[in-house]
C-alpha cells in the first residue's frame, strides 16, 4: 500500500529525514515512536505535502502511484488522510458544509455520487452515534474554541467520514481524557480493514493497548533505528530511548 | 519537491467577466466643467427653472471647494476639465416608448450582464431601471409596480411626471453644500432612480437600479432618491459595472433615503466596477454619498457588498432623526491587487430610544488596501440611544492592509456604544487543512471567506445573496498561487 524509500527530507537547508524505508501493507497498523523532535510529525507532513519541506531524496509510492508528484488534495482524494498534531482553527466555516465539501470532493474523485445535505446528515449522524460525539459539533465553526480533546474527536470523524485509503494519526492520543482516547482508538479500529492501513504515531504504550500495532517503529533524528512487534512498545514503556540511541550511535 | 509548493502571497491576475465596451453611438459633451455644460444637462433633460438654478448654486459652491484628502486613499489628482459631464445613446427621433423600442444592442448589454430587460426573460420579482452611462434607458414592471401605487422611473423622468415630489424632497438629506462631491453631483447629475411608495404600502416587488459605465472618459453622477411614505416599506437593490479601461473613470454619485414614520427602507448595493489591474491602471472611482433620514420609528438598512472600483470611498449613513428608530450598515468590501477601499458608515442619533447596528467585514488581498472609518454620534437629547460596531478584517497574503478608524462622539450619558474589532489572516495552515481533506486551494480561500461574510449575506435580498456570494468568490480568484 505504501512504500518509503529512502526519504530524506528538511526545512531550509536544514536536513530532518536522513533516509527513512518504511513499506506498509493493506490491512496493517504500524506505530511510529520516538523522542521529541526526532522527525514524526514531518514525516506526517512529507507523506500530506504540507508546502515548506524540501524533498532532497528518496520517493514514497502510495499504491505504486508516486505521491510526491501530488498536490496535497490529489493526495488526500487518493486516500491520505492525516489527523493532525495541531488540528486548525477556521472560524466562520461551518464544520457540516466543510465536512460535507470534503467528503464530495473525495466521492467526485472516485466517480461517486455527491451527498446532498440530507444524505449526508443522515450519514455524519450515524458515525457520530458510533463515536459518541455530540451533534453540536456539527453547528459550530470548524475547530474553533474547541477543546484539545474535542479537535482531536473532530479528526477522527473526518477520518470516519472520509474513509482513507492511508490514514496518519498524529499524536490524537495526547491530551485526551481516557474515554476520549477509547473513542479514537474506536474509531481507528472501525476503520480497520483489509484494503486500508493505519501509522500512529504516539509516545504512550496506554493507546497501543487499544489500538493494537502490527508493528512498532522508533523514529530517532530522522532515520527508522529500531522496528519490532507491540512487545517493543512495553520495552520502550519500561526502558525509554536511551539504550537504543546508544546502540544506533 | 512537487511543483505544488506555491504559496498564497502568490497572485495572479483574475478576469473581470463585465469588461467589454458596447459599441454604439454615443452623444457626448466634449470634456470640461462650467456654466454651459450644466446649462446643456439641465436643457437636454427639459428641466424646470428651479432645477436649473439649484444646479448652478451648487456648480458656484463646488468651484470655491477643494478636493478633499483625508480618506485613506492614494490616487493622482482628477482633473475635472477632462472630464466629460454628458453621455448617451443616440436615440433615433423621439426616442424609444418603451423597452421594446430599446436599440437592440442596449438590450442585449444588459442580458450579457445578466439582467435581462425584455418582458419574457426579466427576473421575477424584480422590477428593473437600466442605467447607461448618463441616461436611463428603460424601467421595468412600470404598469405592475403603478397598480400599487408605487413609482419607480428615472429620476429624470421624475422631474417631469412628479415635479412637486422631486421638489420637496431632493437634496434635502444631503445638501449640495455636504461635500465636494455631493456639489459636483448636485451640478452635473444626469439619471438615476427615483422611487415612491405610499403611505401604508408594501413595495410588490423588489426594486433594482443595474448603472453600467460604457463611454470612455465619461463621469457617472447619478442621483438617487426614495421616499418612504408613512407605514410603508420597500427593499431596493443596485448594480454596477463598466468596461475595462486604462484610464480611471469618475463615479460620483448622490443617493438620498426619506423614510417617514413607521417606514422602512433596505438599501442593498453588489458593486461591482471594473476594479483596474495589479498595478492600479485603470478603474473606476467610485465617490458616493449615501445618506438616509429616518423619522419616528423609521428604519434604513444599508447592505452593501463592494468588490469592485480602484478606489472606493462611501459611507452609507442614517440619520436618526425620530424617536425609536433604527439605522443598520452592514458591509462586505473587498481589496485585490492594487484596489484602495476607504468605507464605512456614519450613524446620527437624535431621537430618544434610536438604535444603531454596525457590521463591516473588510477583505484584503493583493496589495488591496482596506480601510473601515465610522462614526456614531449621540446627540445631547438621544436618550438611550444604543450602538454596536463591529469590524472584522480579513487578510489574505502579506502584501495587503487593513485599518480601522472608529469615531465616537456620545453627548448623553445615557448612550450605550460597544464597538468589537478583529484582525485576522488566511493562514498557510488553514488552507493546507482544507487540502489535506481534498479542497482546491482556491476554495478554500472562498470558504473560508464566505464564512467570514456571512452575516453581510444574510442581510442580502435571498435572489441576490448567491449572487454576491459569486462574485466573492470571482473576485478572488487567482489570489492563491
Ligand atoms: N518549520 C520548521 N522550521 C524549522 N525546524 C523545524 C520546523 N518544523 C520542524 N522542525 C524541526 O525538525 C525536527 C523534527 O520535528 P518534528 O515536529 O517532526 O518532531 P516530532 O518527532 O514530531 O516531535 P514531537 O514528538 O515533539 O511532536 C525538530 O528539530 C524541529 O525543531
Ligand atoms: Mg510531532
Amino acid at each position: 500500500m505504501l512504500e518509503i524509500k529512502n526519504l530524506q527530507a528538511g526545512i531550509e537547508d536544514k536536513p530532518i529525514l536522513k533516509g527513512i524505508d518504511l513499506s506498509v501493507n493493506a490491512g496493517e497498523v504500524h506505530a511510529i515512536m520516538g523522542p521529541n523532535g526526532s522527525g514524526k510529525s514531518t514525516l506526517a507532513s512529507v507523506l500530506a505535502g504540507r508546502d515548506g519541506y524540501d524533498v532532497t531524496g528518496g520517493e514514497v509510492l502510495l499504491q505504486d502511484d508516486d505521491l510526491l508528484d501530488l498536490a496535497p488534495e490529489e493526495r488526500a482524494r487518493e486516500g491520505v488522510f492525516l489527523a493532525f498534531q495541531y488540528p486548525v482553527e477556521i472560524p466562520g466555516v461551518n464544520s457540516a458544509y466543510f465536512l460535507r465539501s470534503a467528503v464530495n470532493e473525495i466521492r467526485k474523485h472516485r466517480g461517486e455520487e455527491e451527498l446532498d445535505a440530507m444524505n449526508f446528515l443522515k450519514a455524519v449522524k450515524a458515525k457520530m452515534k458510533e463515536l459518541g460525539l455530540s451533534e453540536d459539533f456539527l453547528k459550530r465553526p470548524v475547530n474553533a474554541g474547541f477543546s484539545g480533546g474535542e479537535k482531536k474527536r473532530n479528526e477522527i470523524l473526518q477520518m470516519a467520514m472520509l474513509n482513507p485509503k492511508l490514514a496518519v494519526l498524529d499524536e490524537t492520543d495526547s491530551g485526551l481524557d481516557i474515554d476520549a482516547l477509547r473513542i479514537v482508538a474506536d474509531g481507528v479500529n472501525r476503520l480497520k480493514g483489509l484494503d486500508n492501513a493505519q501509522v500512529v504515531i504516539t509516545h504512550y504504550q496506554r493507546l497501543l493497548d487499544y489500538i493494537v500495532p502490527d508493528f512498532v517503529h522508533v523514529l530517532y533524528d530522522g532515520r527508522i533505528i529500531k522496528s519490532g512487534d507491540k512487545t517493543l512498545a512495553h520495552e520502550l514503556e519500561e526502558k525509554g530511548y536511551d539504550w537504543l540511541i546508544r546502540d544506533a550511535a | 519537491m512537487s511543483a505544488h509548493t506555491d504559496t498564497i502571497d502568490e497572485f495572479v491576475a483574475s478576469e473581470y467577466k463585465y469588461g467589454f465596451v458596447t459599441d454604439i453611438e454615443s452623444e457626448s459633451l466634449d470634456p470640461g466643467l462650467n456654466e454651459d455644460v450644466v446649462r446643456f444637462i439641465s436643457a437636454k433633460k427639459n428641466e424646470p427653472e428651479w432645477l436649473l438654478e439649484w444646479r448652478l448654486k451648487a456648480l458656484r459652491h463646488f468651484e470655491k471647494m477643494e478636493n478633499p484628502t483625508w480618506p485613506h486613499v492614494k490616487y493622482p489628482p482628477v482633473d475635472f476639465q477632462e472630464i466629460s459631464y454628458y453621455s448617451a445613446p443616440k436615440k433615433k427621433g423621439d426616442g424609444p416608448k418603451s423597452l421594446d423600442e430599446v436599440d437592440p444592442k442596449l438590450l442585449e448589454t444588459y442580458e450579457k450582464l445578466g439582467v435581462p430587460l425584455h418582458e419574457r426573460a426579466r427576473l421575477a420579482g424584480v422590477a428593473v431601471d437600466a442605467v447607461f452611462d448618463s441616461e436611463s434607458i428603460g424601467t421595468t414592471f412600470k404598469e405592475d409596480l403603478a397598480k400599487a401605487g408605487v413609482i419607480f422611473c428615472s429620476i429624470s423622468e421624475a422631474v417631469q411626471e412628479h415635479p412637486e415630489l422631486v421638489k420637496k424632497y431632493i437634496g434635502k438629506v444631503v445638501p449640495y453644500t455636504d461635500n465636494f462631491y455631493a456639489a459636483l453631483n448636485s451640478a452635473v447629475f444626469s439619471d438615476g432612480s427615483f422611487v415612491y411608495i405610499p403611505k401604508g404600502t408594501r413595495c410588490p416587488m423588489e426594486l433594482s437600479t443595474y448603472f453600467r459605465i460604457n463611454a470612455a472618459n465619461t463621469g457617472q453622477f447619478e442621483r438617487t432618491l426614495i421616499v418612504a411614505e408613512e407605514s410603508s416599506h420597500v427593499s431596493y437593490l443596485e448594480g454596477c459595472t463598466a468596461p475595462m479601461r486604462d484610464e480611471n473613470q469618475l463615479h460620483a454619485a448622490v443617493v438620498e433615503l426619506v423614510a417617514l414614520d413607521n417606514a422602512e427602507i433596505k438599501y442593498s448595493t453588489v458593486q461591482n466596477w471594473y476594479p483596474g489591474d495589479e498595478e492600479g491602471r485603470g478603474g473606476i472611482y467610485n465617490f458616493v454619498t449615501k445618506r438616509g433620514i429616518c423619522k419616528t420609528n423609521a428604519k434604513i438598512s444599508w447592505t452593501q457588498v463592494e468588490t469592485g472600483s480602484a478606489i472606493t470611498w462611501k459611507y452609507p449613513s442614517v440619520i436618526l432623526q425620530g424617536d425609536n428608530s433604527i439605522g443598520e450598515f452592514y458591509s462586505v468590501a473587498l481589496t485585490n491587487k492594487a484596489q484602495q477601499a476607504d468605507t464605512g458608515t456614519k450613524m446620527v442619533h437624535i431621537g430618544k430610544n434610536t438604535r444603531s447596528t454596525i457590521v463591516s467585514k473588510g477583505i484584503s488581498a493583493g496589495k488591496g488596501q482596506n480601510s473601515y472609518r465610522g462614526l456614531v454620534q449621540v446627540g445631547k437629547k438621544a436618550t438611550n440611544a444604543r450602538n454596536f460596531s463591529q469590524c472584522d478584517s480579513l487578510l489574505i497574503g502579506d502584501k495587503c492592509g487593513a485599518h480601522t478608524f472608529p469615531y465616537i462622539e456620545a453627548k448623553n450619558p445615557s448612550a450605550s456604544i460597544e464597538h468589537e474589532a478583529t484582525t485576522s489572516k488566511i493562514g498557510e495552515d488553514q488552507i493546507f487543512y482544507c487540502n489535506q481533506r481534498g479542497l482546491e486551494p482556491q476554495d478554500a480561500v472562498n470558504m473560508i471567506v464566505n464564512g467570514f461574510c456571512k452575516e453581510v449575506f444574510r442581510e442580502l435580498p435571498m435572489e441576490f445573496a448567491v449572487e454576491a456570494q459569486k462574485l466573492l468568490d470571482v473576485s478572488l480568484e487567482g489570489s492563491v498561487g
